[in-house]
């Protein structure tokens, strides 16, 4: 079957919807939880059933939380803990693996940007959007640990926390790992323009199977690296993968603000959520970007039950089963999808565009989520129902760019 | 059924960027998008092959200072489309080439325990070296090696990514919700690496994969390559499917492993090797020299004589002559991103023979270059070509075969409903996976920790 043609952005409502998907869920006891399947963690089948799950409920994508260091409670290190979960398969490789049996739905990995090759993830993110003909994205990740740079041994880092990172000691390396990812993306981005749509031609008459001039060297050249290009891979369908971020504090805001396109932000209250994006859409419009959407999502961890009762029960059994209270940098939200849908509805008119939910256990909140929260804002005219585009950037309402490249080709320069 | 009989081994090469694809034949299709290789891998798993192979690209080829036009361009992502197609395929095995150059050991340690877990054991990494800094201008790393030190990087990078993938004992997980146990000790995936290309010190992030660590390939020849491929390798894709060749090449490195405390069903060779099949020998043959004319074009052949004088010949008509002046002997420059320049090491005398040949045979450049650069392993009927590949199994050329059609998606299909069967009805391959793995299905035992 093929994917529903693109239609022009016209939703019945536009708040958005994404859920972040790690390990059991973002408790750390979720994997104890009886809904959980923790031997399935690292099977396709575990991934593919989350996916599908959220695709049922018309979610517009999912990300996959990704590191490359071992899970830890310690920022600066090892935990050495037996009772969570520990391990986890690459985000991209599972991200691609799910894309073939699945058909609407975003498929959004993160990458680690501090250590990996940005000819690499360019080739692998366009290639996910030729696996899912349109549904490809990344989180762009910045990783400040030491023990994490231990792991490839090529350069040391100063340790510092990311939430730390408002602190005036931490600045100077923020900005240098903050400022090395939007080269990144820069590189990225000209990757995905390198090759023209119509760049292969097949004339069987010249002989010629590409039209060479249609594909561009992209000479990045930054302080810490230089990528010449083009990319190995042809233009996606979307052209442009959808960027993403998330971020905490003004200088990962200047990211999102000059090279994502979905910012996830972790407001506590709705005056939390208007500064947020008034900060943001602010840096957008100072890095150039005015005339362009960056959606800024609300990232929110969910406990959902029938009664409020029974989700702060359910909470506090996983706490004592952990040992200790949840903590998280995102509000953590306790109750039914009614009053979830309420406080989504209330922070959007602070100004969010759309929220990335992170199920507290998959295998209970995920489905509380499709089959609960969705109907609700469904009934209330807030969100979608059905699938209305062929691709992730039309879900989002966000055109397919032409290239730059063949922009400045078709204005006469060289 | 005689139980004296070799069993072959089968593979497929989805075939891209260079002159064997015929893309401008009505049935050519797309070389990017997923259906080409969703259609492949399955025709290759009905047909109950070993594995399926991709090759990699890491800069597109150029010529004369321009993006090479007249062969297939592009190739999505090695490891992104061997993940999709686990999606869509249950047993065959899905083998890529990963560069040891222009990555590092953790990152692609877990990108292939994550692909094995992710296929359920059929993940196998062909380890390839990198030689130039034309490569080496797309990496961050910038850098590229003596062309000595490619493969002590390689091995290194191997031996490295070995330490990573036995880090984890097979039972380390043990996600017991009512003892609250998910690992069975603290320290799984520690590791401590230290050479002199890796000083690399950590926990390694991915559970031991059900292979526990991919098969390995190697595809280099030269003696370095095969001393490499005897302690390391799993199966060589090698280029020698010529008989006499190939049982020369087949003692060679069989000969190597013991001294390297293999014995010689450790190692598995298969050569790459094309075909062309028709009803008879004769429609066969016919065909075969109609592919070869679609491959060589008159300034394909020119291209390639470029290879060898590295020098610009454009001026040439590929119908006339050789040309009369001698190859520039001084550093390669006309070709860059291409493997196979480096493969004639003397050009003087090269083009001197080439003369020689075309003067004696009167053949024009494009004449000579098919003869030359003829890659066509197995031409005739499914009958012939099934006795030619089992023949040559049974001769010791080789284990098997890496089949690489010239033509995408359906290139495979033929052989697939023709030839397979009659190699079936010999009982020297299998009709059924007998297992999961691909270590399975190629005879390799799963190494321990």
């Amino acid at each position: 079957m093929s994917p529903s043609p693109p239609s022009p952005p016209a939703p019945p409502a536009p708040l958005h919807l994404a859920v972040a998907l790690d390990g059991a869920g973002w408790h750390p006891a979720s994997w104890r939880d009886p809904r959980s399947r923790p031997d399935g963690l690292f099977t396709a089948g575990y991934w593919l059933d989350a996916v599908q799950e959220a695709e049922r409920g018309l979610i517009d994508f999912v990300t996959f939380e990704d590191a490359l260091s071992l899970q830890s409670t310690d920022p600066a290190g090892d935990d050495r803990r037996t009772d969570q979960v520990r391990g986890r398969l690459d985000a991209v490789l599972t991200a691609a693996a799910v894309a073939p049996l699945t058909r609407h739905i975003g498929l959004v990995p993160t990458a680690v940007v501090t250590h990996s090759e940005p000819f690499h993830l360019a080739k692998a993110i366009a290639t996910l959007d030729h696996v899912s003909t349109g549904r490809a994205g990344v989180r762009v990740r910045v990783s400040a640990s030491a023990h994490e740079a231990a792991h490839f041994g090529r350069r040391s880092l100063p340790e510092f926390r990311p939430e730390d990172i408002g602190l005036p000691g931490a600045q100077e390396p923020a900005r240098e790992l903050f400022g090395e990812a939007a080269d990144y993306v820069e590189v990225l981005r000209r990757l995905w323009d390198s090759w023209e749509d119509d760049a292969e031609i097949r004339d069987t008459a010249t002989g010629r199977f590409i039209d060479r001039a249609k594909l561009h060297y992209i000479d990045f050249e930054g302080d810490r690296f230089s990528v010449r290009g083009p990319s190995i891979t042809p233009r996606s369908p979307q052209g442009q993968p959808l960027v993403t971020a998330l971020a905490h504090a003004s200088v990962p805001y200047g990211l999102v603000a000059s090279s994502a396109d979905v910012g996830y932000v972790t407001p506590h209250d709705a005056a939390g959520a208007r500064a947020v994006t008034d900060e943001i859409l602010a840096a957008r419009d100072a890095a150039g970007r005015g005339g362009e959407t960056v959606h800024v999502f609300g990232d929110l961890v969910v406990f959902l039950d029938e009664t409020a009762a029974a989700a702060k029960a359910r909470r506090q059994r996983l706490d004592e089963t952990a040992g200790a209270p949840l903590t998280s940098d995102a509000e953590v939200f306790t109750g039914t999808p009614a009053e979830l849908a309420g406080l989504l509805i209330d922070w959007q008119r602070a100004g969010l565009t759309g929220y990335r939910l992170r199920p507290a256990v998959t295998g209970h909140d995920l489905p509380a989520i499709t089959r609960g929260l969705v109907p609700e804002l469904q009934s209330r005219g807030a969100f979608r129902r059905a699938y209305q585009a062929g691709t992730l950037r039309g879900l989002l309402g966000l055109p397919r760019p032409a290239g730059r490249y063949a922009r400045v080709r078709a204005g006469g320069q060289s | 059924m005689s139980d004296t009989q070799k069993q072959i081994h089968l593979a497929a090469h989805f075939p891209g960027v260079n002159n064997t694809t015929v893309w401008s034949d009505p049935e050519a299709g797309s070389q990017i998008d997923f259906a080409s290789f969703s259609h492949f891998a399955r025709t290759a798993e009905r047909a109950r092959f070993d594995f399926l192979f991709l090759a990699e690209g890491l800069r597109l080829r150029e010529q004369g200072g321009e993006i090479y036009d007249l062969d297939v361009v592009g190739r999505p992502d090695t490891f992104t489309v061997l993940a999709a197609l686990a999606a869509v395929t249950d047993r065959i095995g899905l083998a890529g080439t990963i560069n040891s150059t222009f990555n590092e050991p953790y990152e692609v340690a877990r990108q292939f325990a994550s692909l094995d877990h992710l296929s359920a054991g059929r993940a196998a990494w062909n380890v390839v070296t990198s030689w130039d800094a034309f490569t080496g201008e797309n990496f961050r790393r910038g850098g590229f090696l003596a062309e000595a030190d490619r493969y002590t990087r390689a091995e290194q990078f191997l031996r490295t990514a070995w330490e990573l993938f036995d880090s984890w004992a097979p039972d380390e997980v043990v996600a017991d919700p009512e003892s609250g146990r998910f690992l069975r000790t603290p320290d799984a995936g520690t590791f401590a690496h230290r050479d002199q290309h890796f000083d690399i010190a950590g926990r390694f992030n991915v559970p031991r994969s059900p292979q526990g660590r991919p098969v390995i390939f190697q595809a280099g020849d030269s003696d370095q390559g095969r001393e490499f491929a005897a302690a390391t390798a799993d199966a060589i894709f090698s280029r020698h499917s010529a008989p006499e060749a190939g049982r020369v090449f087949y003692q060679d490195v069989k000969g190597r492993l013991a001294r390297h405390g293999r014995t010689p069903d450790e190692l598995l060779i298969l050569p790459a090797a094309t075909f062309v099949l028709g009803d008879t020998d004769a429609e066969a043959a016919e065909r075969a020299h109609e592919v070869r004319r679609s491959q060589v074009s008159g300034q394909t052949a020119i291209k390639f004589l470029e290879h060898v004088w590295n020098r610009d010949l454009s001026g040439y008509d590929p119908d006339g002559p050789l040309p009369d002046i001698d190859p520039d002997p001084g550093e390669h420059t006309v070709a860059r991103g291409r493997a196979s320049v480096r493969m004639v090491r003397d050009p003087l005398a090269t083009a001197s023979e080439w003369r020689q040949r075309a003067k004696a045979e009167g053949l024009s450049i494009r004449e000579l270059v098919i003869e030359t650069s003829a890659r066509q392993t197995f031409i005739g009927s499914p009958a012939t070509v099934a006795a030619a590949v089992n023949a040559a199994v049974q001769s010791e050329v080789s284990d098997g075969f890496i089949l690489a059609p010239h033509l995408v998606p359906g290139g495979l299909d033929e052989f697939a409903d023709t030839v397979v069967p009659l190699l079936q009805e010999r009982g020297v391959f299998r009709t059924e996976y007998e297992g999961r793995t691909l270590r399975d299905h190629l005879g390799l035992r799963t190494p321990g920790v």
